[in-house]
């Protein structure tokens, strides 16, 4: 019988593939093991092995196709001595009909649809990604109206832009920061010769060198100590943790050793360096590699903390922190990384620390979010115009300094607060927006503020359980309702 | 024990100092160590009344150490970090007295203007970088800091100053692998004084030469007898010369006692009194120095008496600007928390 060969899935995050070139022609006899094409995914280049033995039948998608959503058939395996008909139907999946049950979809049912529906509709995705195993069904990322929404409460840029993923952005402010001042370093697990575990650091080795972009051993305690150390000696590391999980190892230099010696030194010995890496519930990875650090670091003064969303608050952000003479925690998002925005042309451009961002305006509630997030709070809003409501968004970017005279001039016109995070609930940053939302703008209430937060609970495994940790549209939806008195 | 450049294998010989010293050194080290010893007692004295708070580890006993390593080290040059045990590593590099003990003080005039205390002080200008109060915290810092001086070609070395009970924390070993991964410019300096607070070395560590504990990473390492200045500046040289030359770090060992408890609310029942008494009465680093002065006819007995009034003096000023210095303004609360960029 003839079987469809699908794009696969090449790590937790990938939702789409290129076939660089096959390695077998149309009518070749393939053993079980034998390499069929190369696949370049977000990440890296892959190869991709036969399962099974048969005769490589019709390739469907050439070298050099781009862009192929994960699971999409790319060629057909064939049994010896059969022939493909058209008619087996396997080319005709299901896509379009997909895609109209999505538009169709009502947001009562939206979580649930989500876990059983590939979101390639486009009002969901902005990059085709319909594999079922994709984390990006619980993020469904935005259609382009959304992310090109020109800054609101910032001076519109007038000049060129670009399209970038996030991680190419990331990769962009390293490189012109590390042009632009020698002191500044590039030092992690994998960062150069692999060129990140998360391919942040792509071409940065070529261009700068050993010294300047420098893999270690698997020692983070070590590796935040003597970043310390050569932020002391006159340098600007920036540290890339391969996950903010593993940062838990380094917890006491960033916390004693960076944060706490400006002052200790009464003003003499500041720390001025960067600690980065992706934060937050990542797919399907459990409790120890998915977990949202955003309030630990917050929680500790002489450290600035930011959280970027979009491509242009990467870069943007990314390159104060550089500049900046303090130690910055900066919470990327592996699942952010593959996301495309605008973005300015302008080696200059950046984002200064602590100012939030409304992403969009409305006037009956107030959707406080950062990175991830604020895909879930921007989705929750197009929805809740349906009901009549206007959600005004705010991406908070920085969390410590939290901006929160955008969050109260924001609640002061809506008079309705919901905020989402990933993180735990139990002194969360939710927690401490509705502290401030009831010492500043008590009068202003006319609801309790609602924390939308990842549940109080370790991540599980299980995909059903996941997705229900996880704060979603839905879930925001319910919120801003609630806070509405809807 | 791992000891690659010398067949020695105790403490090292003693130099004769008449071939290797002049009468300035002997009595330079005499004068640095006697100030550290008489700063200790005073802040010792002044912590009794009330006047310093806290955590006060004193380092009377190991002043050879410290002495004999800045009679090493190029002082414009290299850098040097240590723990909270950091009172005479500040005077040894030239910093006041007077900031030094205003800062145990909690005063305005203090290093940290108060806001550090006995364990958290700094000069850049001296390239002293701390005073580090969580234990080994300094020693991936020192290696750091190691790095910033291969990768700004500075020529500078950071000798990084450790404890015996430091030795059994993991960031050591993680340091010592980078550190010999990239032949950084470090000294690791393990002032074993033979008690990690209340625990002796038998009863902390699996192997006592912790020295050598740089063999697995192929880093040299020796016992220097941490009470004998000129060794301890001969030993220094060498493991100096190594991390300069770029072949990547030492470990000294340095044999040390501290005559004091581990801070000043220590009993010190783990140790009996006459084990004190008799390191102080056979292995004193500054009575060494004195007789050496004295049998070498390098100065006089009323030589010898200048510099301890002169020492006195010092630290009598440094003990009366640290009482006068007013306390920190309320503002100071919330200044150098960050940075303003």
């Amino acid at each position: 019988m003839a079987t469809p060969i699908l794009m696969p899935a090449l790590s937790p995050t990938m939702t789409e593939g290129t076939i660089s070139q096959w390695l077998k022609n149309e009518g070749d006899t393939v053993v079980s093991g034998d390499l069929l094409a190369e696949i370049e995914t977000d990440k890296a280049t892959m190869e991709l092995e036969a399962v099974e033995e048969g005769i490589l039948g019709i390739i469907i998608k050439p070298a050099g196709s781009e862009g192929i959503p994960v699971n999409e058939p790319i060629a057909i395996m064939l049994e010896h001595g059969e022939e493909y008909s058209p008619e087996d139907g396997l080319l005709t999946t299901s896509q379009n009909e997909i895609s109209e049950t999505n538009q169709n979809m009502s947001r009562e049912n939206l979580a649930e649809k989500k876990t059983d529906l590939p979101p390639s509709d486009d009002s969901f995705s902005n990059a085709g990604q319909d594999n079922p195993s994709s984390a990006d069904q619980i993020y469904p990322t935005l259609k382009s109206k959304n992310t090109d929404t020109a800054p609101i409460n910032e001076p519109e840029y007038a000049g060129p832009t670009t399209t970038l993923t996030v991680r190419e952005a990331l990769c962009e402010a390293l490189a012109e920061e590390m042009r632009k001042d020698e002191k500044v370093f590039l030092i992690g697990e994998e960062v150069a010769e692999y060129e990140g575990a998360y391919k942040v650091s792509q071409g940065l080795l070529k261009e700068f060198g050993p010294k300047r972009v420098i893999d270690t051993p698997i020692t983070e305690h070590g590796i935040a100590g003597v970043s310390v150390g050569a932020a002391f000696g006159g340098l600007k590391p920036v540290v890339e943790f391969m996950t903010f999980n593993f940062a838990m190892q380094a917890m006491d230099h960033l916390i004693n050793s960076a944060a706490k010696t400006l002052y200790m030194s009464g003003g003499q010995m500041g720390c001025p360096m960067v600690f980065r890496g992706p934060n937050g519930a990542a797919a399907g990875v459990a409790a120890q590699h998915s977990q949202c650090y955003a309030s630990w670091f917050a929680h500790v003064p002489g450290l600035k903390v930011i959280s970027p969303w979009s491509s242009a608050d990467a870069k943007g952000l990314l390159k104060s922190a550089i500049r900046d003479p303090n130690p910055i925690i900066c919470l990327e998002n592996e699942i952010l990384y593959g996301q495309s925005f605008e973005l300015p042309i302008d080696d200059n451009f950046t984002i200064p620390i602590g100012k939030a961002k409304i992403e969009k305006i409305g006037s009956d509630v107030t959707i406080v979010a950062y990175s991830s997030m604020v895909n879930c709070a921007l989705e929750a809003a197009e929805f809740l115009v349906e009901e009549g409501i206007g959600a005004e968004v705010i991406n908070l970017r920085s969390l410590r300094p939290l901006d929160t005279e955008c969050i109260i001039n924001s609640l002061k016109k809506t008079n309705r607060l919901v905020s989402v995070e990933e993180g735990w609930p139990v002194a969360g940053l939710g927690a401490e927006i509705a502290a401030i939302a009831m010492e500043k703008a008590f009068d202003y209430l006319d609801a309790p503020v609602l924390r939308v937060t990842g549940a109080d609970v370790p991540m599980p495994y299980a995909r059903n359980l996941e997705t229900a940790y996880l704060p979603n549209a839905a879930k925001v939806i319910d919120a801003a309702k609630s806070v509405c008195y809807r | 024990m791992f000891q690659p450049k010398t067949k020695n294998k105790s403490t090292k010989p003693m130099p004769d100092p008449t071939n290797v010293l002049s009468s300035e050194e002997l009595t330079r080290y005499y004068r640095e160590m006697l100030q550290i010893r008489r700063f200790e007692e005073k802040a010792g004295q002044l912590y009794g009344m009330g006047l310093i708070q806290g955590f006060c580890h004193l380092y009377i006993g190991q002043e050879a150490v410290v002495v004999g390593m800045q009679a090493a080290a190029k002082r414009q040059v290299d850098s040097l970090i240590t723990s909270y045990r950091d009172h005479g590593h500040m005077l040894a590099t030239g910093m006041a007295p007077r900031g030094v003990m205003a800062e145990l003080t909690g005063r305005k005039g203090g290093y940290s203007k108060g806001k550090g205390g006995s364990m958290h002080m700094f000069s850049r200008e001296k390239k002293f970088f701390g005073g580090h109060g969580i234990v080994a915290a300094q020693v991936p810092i020192g290696t750091g800091l190691g790095l910033a001086h291969q990768y700004n070609e500075d020529g500078g070395v950071c000798m990084t100053y450790y404890g015996d009970g430091a030795a059994n924390q993991g960031q050591v070993y993680e340091s010592f692998n980078m550190a010999a991964l990239w032949k950084l410019p470090v000294v690791y300096v393990i002032e074993n004084n033979n008690y990690g607070m209340g625990t002796s070395v038998s009863r902390a560590s699996a192997t006592h030469e912790l020295y050598a504990r740089g063999t697995g990473f192929g880093i040299p390492g020796v016992r220097v007898d941490g009470m004998d200045v000129v060794a301890v500046k001969a030993a220094g040289e060498i493991a100096l010369n190594h991390a300069r030359n770029g072949d990547g770090p030492y470990i000294l060992g340095m044999q040390t006692y501290r005559y004091r408890g581990h801070s000043m609310s220590d009993p010190a029942q783990y140790r009996t009194r006459e084990e004190v008494s008799q390191v102080r009465a056979e292995r004193d680093p500054i009575d060494r120095v004195r007789q050496q002065i004295i049998d070498g006819k390098y100065a006089s007995g009323a030589e010898i008496k200048i510099i301890d009034d002169e020492v006195k003096a010092i630290i009598a000023d440094a003990a009366e600007f640290a009482q006068q210095s007013p306390e920190p303004e309320l503002s100071e609360l919330y200044t150098d928390v960050l940075v303003e960029a």
